[in-house]
C-alpha cells in the first residue's frame, strides 16, 4: 500500500516558484512601506542613507552575487554527475553567505554603537523620517539576514546529501530548488543594495 | 466503520490508534483532521458568540464588564476568521476531495500537507496560550489596529505570533494546492471539466499565495512595534497608522475571498446534483472566482472610508469595489437559471445551499451599502457592519460548510444521518439565523455602534430579540451536529451514488479506497454531465 | 496529466560565469552612476539597473529562459500583483495633504 517515489520534477519545481513569490510579496511589503515613507520624507532618507557604510554594502554585494554564481554552477555540476565539484561549489556559496552575515554583524554593530538602533534615544530626538528609515533598513536587512541563515542551512544540508548520493544526477530536483531560494535571497538584496545605499 | 469493505482509507495501513492519523500523509485523513480541528474551534467561537449576546440582552452590564468584552469579541473574531473559516474549506473539504475530483491519488506533496495542518495546530496552540499568559487575552478586536495594539498591556506579541504560523500554514496548503490542480490532473481532466469546487480552490490558493504574506509582514511589524519599537506606525517618530491598515487589509480584504470562493464552489457542485440539470453558464462561474479573486484583491481600501485616507483613495475604492458585485452576481443568476425547470429534490444539502444563496445576496447587497462610500460613513462600525459580514460569512461560507458536511461526509464514512432530523434542524437554524442577524442590521441603521459592551435604552428590544435568535440558532446547530454524528457513526449504509453526482468522487467505492482510485481514470465527460448518473 | 518528457536545461559554466562578469558590471556602473549629481535621475538609473540584474538573475542563473510559458505568466502575475498593491496604496498616500 506505500505510496510510489513521488517523481514530478516540474510539479516540483512550479511548487517552489510558487513558495518565491510568497517571498516575493513578503519583502513587498516592506518596499510599498519603503516607497511611501520615501515620498513622504526624501531629505531624512537621504540623510540616514549617507550614514550607512558604502563599501561593506558593494562588498556584500559582491559576495552575494558570487555566491548565485556558485549555486548556480552547482545545478549544473549536478546535472553533469561531477559529485565532488558540486559539494565544493556548495560549500563555496555557504561560505559566501558567512562572509555576508561577518560583513553585516560588522556593520550592525558599528551602527549600533553609534547609537543608531531603533527605539535609541539618538533616533527618537532625530528627525522623525530618520528613525523610520533606520527601522526600516534594520528590518529589511534583518530579515533578509534571516533568509541568508536559513538558505545557507539549506544548501548546507543539500550538500550533505549530494555526499551520501541521495541527490544525483537523475534526482537533483531538491538542489535546485534550494538553489532557487538562494538566488532569491540574492535578487531581494539587488533591491536593497540601491534603495538604502545608493541612490538616496 | 465494521460495514465498511476492507479496502478503504479507515483500515488501510495495519496501523491503529492516533499515529496512523496524525503522522499520515493521506489526503483523506489529513482532511479529516483538519475538518475535526476547525470544528472544534467554530464550537469554541460559537460559544464566545453566545456569551456576547447574552451580555448584550440587556443594556448595562449583564454578565461581564467592558474589559472581558473586549477580550471575548476579539477571541472570537480571531478563533472563527483564523481558527475555522480561513482553513475551514480549503484544510477540511479541499483536502477531502479535490485530488479525487481531480482523479489524483493524493496532492502533490503529501508530507507538506501534513505539515500545514502542524503548523495550523501549532498556531492554533500558541493562540490559546496567549489568552492565558502576558498582560491577559487580547483586547484589539481581530484587526489588531494600531496604535491601540501596539500599546495595550494585553498578550497582543504572543497572539500575532500565532497568526503568524496559520499564515504560514495557509500559504503552504495555497502552494500545494495550485501545483496539484497544474500537476496531477487524470487523463481527460481538462480544465473545462474541472468541477466548479477545485476552480474555487484554484482561485482561492492563489489569493493564499499571494495575499498572505502581505499578512505575514504586517504581523511581523507589529510585533517588531511592540517587541524592539521600531515606530513605523507610530506619529510621534513620523510613523502612518494609516499605512498599517493598508497593509492589514491588503491581505484581509482578500482574506475574505479565501472564506467565501470555495463556498461558492461548493454551491456550485450542489444545486446541479439536486436540480437533476448541467450548471447553467459552467464557463462563466469559473471565470467568475478567478475575476473575483482578482478584482477582490484590488478593493482593500473600503475598509478604511473613514480612517483619514485621502478623498481620491475613497472614490477609487469604492468605484473598484462595485466592480466584485458582477462576478458575484454572475454566479448567482446562474445558480438561479440552473434551478430553472430543473427536478428539484428537497433534501438536507440542498436546502443549506438554497439559503446560502438567499442569506449570500442579503450579505451581499448590503455589502453594497457599505462599499459606497457615502452611505458607509453612516452605518461604518454600526452593529449594520457586524450583521453585513455574518450575513456573508457565516449565513454563506458557514451555511455551505454544513451543506458540505451533509453532501460529503456520509461518502467518507460509509454511513448517513436522518433526512428530517437535519430538515428540522436545518429550519430552525435558518430561523434563528434570521432573527439573529437582521436584528442587528437594523440596529446599526439606527446608530448603535460595534464593540461596545453597552447601549442605549432605545436599542435594547432590538437586542433581546436578536439575543433570543441566537438561542435557537445553537438550538438547530447542536440538532443538526447530533444528528449528522449519530448518522455518520451509527446511521444507515450508505452507498454508491445516492445523491446522482457526475464528478469523480461518486465514481470511486464509499468510503474511498487508500489511493482513491482502484484504477487510473481517464475522464470523458464533464463534471455536470449527468446521463447515466441516475438515482436509484 | 502533463507529461515529463524534460529534463532539466544544463547551463554551461561558461555561460554563468558571463551572466555573472555582466552582474558585477553593473553594480560597479549602479555605484557610479549614483556617485554622480543627477537629482531625481539617481533613483531611476539605479532601479532600472536592479531590475536589469534582476532579470539576468532570473534568466540565467534562475533558469527562467528555459522554463515553459506557464512559469513565466505566474512570475508576471506576482509582479503585477505587488505593483498593483504599491500603486494603489499610492493612490491614497499621494494626496493625503499631510504634511
Amino acid at each position: 500500500m506505500s505510496h510510489p517515489k513521488h517523481t514530478d520534477y516540474n510539479g516540483d519545481k512550479l511548487g517552489m516558484w510558487l513558495f518565491l513569490f510568497t517571498e516575493l510579496l513578503l519583502f513587498g511589503g516592506l518596499f510599498i512601506l519603503y516607497a511611501v515613507y520615501l515620498a513622504r520624507y526624501p531629505k531624512e532618507f537621504s540623510a540616514g542613507g549617507h550614514q550607512l557604510n558604502l563599501v561593506l554594502g558593494t562588498i556584500n554585494t559582491v559576495i552575494l552575487l558570487t555566491s548565485s554564481l556558485l549555486a548556480a554552477m552547482a545545478v549544473t555540476a549536478v546535472q553533469r554527475g561531477q559529485q565532488r565539484l558540486t559539494m565544493g561549489l556548495l560549500g563555496g556559496t555557504v561560505l559566501c553567505a558567512a562572509g555576508f552575515m561577518l560583513i553585516k554583524y560588522l556593520e550592525w554593530s558599528a551602527k549600533i554603537q553609534h547609537g543608531i538602533f531603533p527605539n535609541s534615544p539618538r533616533l527618537i530626538q532625530g528627525a522623525p523620517g530618520e528613525s523610520i528609515f533606520f527601522s526600516l533598513y534594520y528590518l529589511s536587512t534583518g530579515i533578509h539576514g534571516l533568509h541568508v541563515l536559513i538558505g545557507a542551512g539549506l544548501l548546507g544540508w543539500v550538500a550533505l546529501k549530494v555526499r551520501s548520493g541521495a541527490i544525483h544526477s537523475h534526482d537533483y530536483v531538491l538542489l535546485e530548488n534550494s538553489a532557487l531560494y538562494w538566488h532569491l535571497v540574492d535578487l531581494i538584496w539587488i533591491f536593497i543594495f540601491p534603495l538604502y545605499y545608493l541612490m538616496l | 466503520m465494521t460495514t465498511a469493505p476492507p479496502d478503504n482509507f479507515w483500515n488501510d495501513t495495519g496501523r491503529t490508534g492516533i499515529s496512523s492519523w496524525i503522522f499520515s500523509t493521506d489526503h483523506k485523513r489529513i482532511g479529516l483532521l483538519y475538518f475535526y480541528s476547525v470544528l472544534t474551534f467554530f464550537l469554541v467561537g460559537v460559544a464566545l458568540g453566545l456569551l456576547l449576546r447574552i451580555e448584550l440582552m440587556a443594556p448595562g452590564r449583564t454578565i461581564m464588564g467592558p474589559q472581558t468584552y473586549n477580550a471575548l469579541f476579539t477571541v472570537h473574531g480571531v478563533v472563527m476568521i483564523f481558527l475555522f473559516i480561513l482553513p475551514g474549506f480549503p484544510g477540511a473539504f479541499g483536502n477531502l476531495v479535490m485530488p479525487i475530483q481531480i482523479g489524483a491519488r493524493d496532492v502533490a506533496f503529501p508530507r507538506l500537507n501534513l505539515f500545514s495542518w502542524w503548523l495550523y495546530l501549532a498556531g492554533a496552540v500558541i493562540i490559546l496560550v496567549s489568552l492565558f499568559t502576558g498582560g491577559g487575552a487580547p483586547d484589539t478586536g481581530w484587526t489588531f489596529y494600531v496604535p491601540f495594539s501596539t500599546r495595550t498591556g494585553t498578550n497582543v506579541s504572543l497572539a500575532v505570533v500565532g497568526v503568524f504560523i496559520l499564515g504560514f500554514s495557509a500559504i503552504l496548503t495555497g502552494v500545494n494546492f495550485v501545483t496539484t490542480i497544474h500537476r496531477l490532473r487524470a487523463e481527460g481532466m481538462t480544465w473545462t471539466r474541472l468541477p466548479l469546487f477545485t476552480w474555487s480552490l484554484y482561485a482561492t490558493a492563489w489569493v493564499q499565495i499571494l495575499a498572505t504574506p502581505i499578512l505575514a509582514i504586517t504581523l511581523v511589524l507589529i510585533f517588531s512595534e511592540r517587541v524592539l519599537g521600531t515606530g513605523l506606525f507610530d506619529p510621534s517618530r513620523g510613523g502612518d497608522p494609516i499605512m498599517f491598515q493598508h497593509l492589514f487589509w491588503i491581505y484581509s480584504h482578500p482574506a475574505v475571498y479565501i472564506m467565501i470562493l470555495p463556498a461558492m464552489g461548493i454551491i456550485s457542485d450542489i444545486i446541479p446534483v439536486f436540480s437533476r440539470k448541467p450548471i447553467f453558464g459552467y464557463k462563466m462561474i469559473a471565470f467568475s472566482s478567478l475575476a473575483i479573486a482578482a478584482a477582490g484583491s484590488l478593493v482593500w481600501g473600503h475598509h478604511m472610508f473613514t480612517s483619514g485616507m485621502s478623498d481620491n483613495a475613497v472614490l477609487v475604492f469604492s468605484f473598484l469595489t462595485f466592480i466584485v458585485a458582477i462576478p458575484s452576481a454572475i454566479k448567482v443568476f446562474n445558480w438561479v437559471s440552473t434551478l430553472y425547470k430543473g427536478s428539484i429534490s428537497l433534501e438536507a444539502p440542498m436546502l443549506f445551499a438554497l439559503s446560502f444563496i438567499l442569506l449570500f445576496s442579503i450579505g451581499g447587497l448590503t455589502g453594497l451599502i457599505l462599499g459606497a462610500a457615502a452611505t458607509d460613513v453612516h452605518v461604518h462600525d454600526t452593529h449594520f457592519v457586524v450583521g453585513h459580514f455574518h450575513y456573508v460569512m457565516f449565513g454563506g461560507t458557514g451555511f455551505a460548510f454544513f451543506a458540505a458536511m451533509h453532501y460529503w461526509l456520509p461518502k467518507f464514512y460509509g454511513r448517513t444521518y436522518s433526512q428530517r432530523g437535519a430538515i428540522v434542524a436545518w429550519a430552525l437554524m435558518f430561523v434563528g439565523f434570521n432573527v439573529l442577524y437582521f436584528s442587528m442590521k437594523v440596529l446599526g441603521m439606527k446608530g448603535m455602534p460595534r464593540r461596545y459592551y453597552d447601549y442605549l435604552p432605545e436599542f435594547t428590544t432590538l437586542n433581546l430579540v436578536s439575543t433570543i435568535g441566537s438561542w435557537i440558532l445553537a438550538i438547530g446547530l447542536l440538532i443538526m451536529l447530533m444528528n449528522l454524528f449519530r448518522g455518520l457513526f451509527r446511521g444507515t449504509p450508505f452507498t454508491g451514488n445516492p445523491w446522482g453526482g457526475a464528478t469523480l468522487e461518486w465514481s470511486i467505492p464509499t468510503p474511498p479506497p487508500t489511493e482513491n482510485f482502484i484504477e487510473e481514470p481517464v475522464v470523458t465527460h464533464g463534471p455536470y454531465d449527468f446521463t447515466g448518473t441516475g438515482r436509484p | 496529466m502533463p507529461s515529463d518528457t524534460t529534463a532539466g536545461h544544463i547551463a554551461s559554466y561558461g555561460k554563468l560565469t558571463a551572466v555573472w562578469l555582466c552582474l558585477l558590471i553593473l553594480t560597479g556602473l549602479t555605484v557610479l552612476i549614483t556617485r554622480m549629481d543627477l537629482g531625481g535621475y539617481k533613483v531611476v538609473g539605479a532601479l532600472t539597473i536592479a531590475c536589469t540584474k534582476a532579470g539576468l538573475v532570473i534568466a540565467f542563473f534562475m533558469h527562467m529562459r528555459y522554463e515553459g510559458r506557464l512559469l513565466r505568466g505566474l512570475l508576471f502575475l506576482a509582479l503585477i500583483t505587488l505593483a498593483l498593491y504599491m500603486g494603489l496604496t499610492f493612490v491614497d498616500v499621494l494626496y493625503r495633504g499631510l504634511p
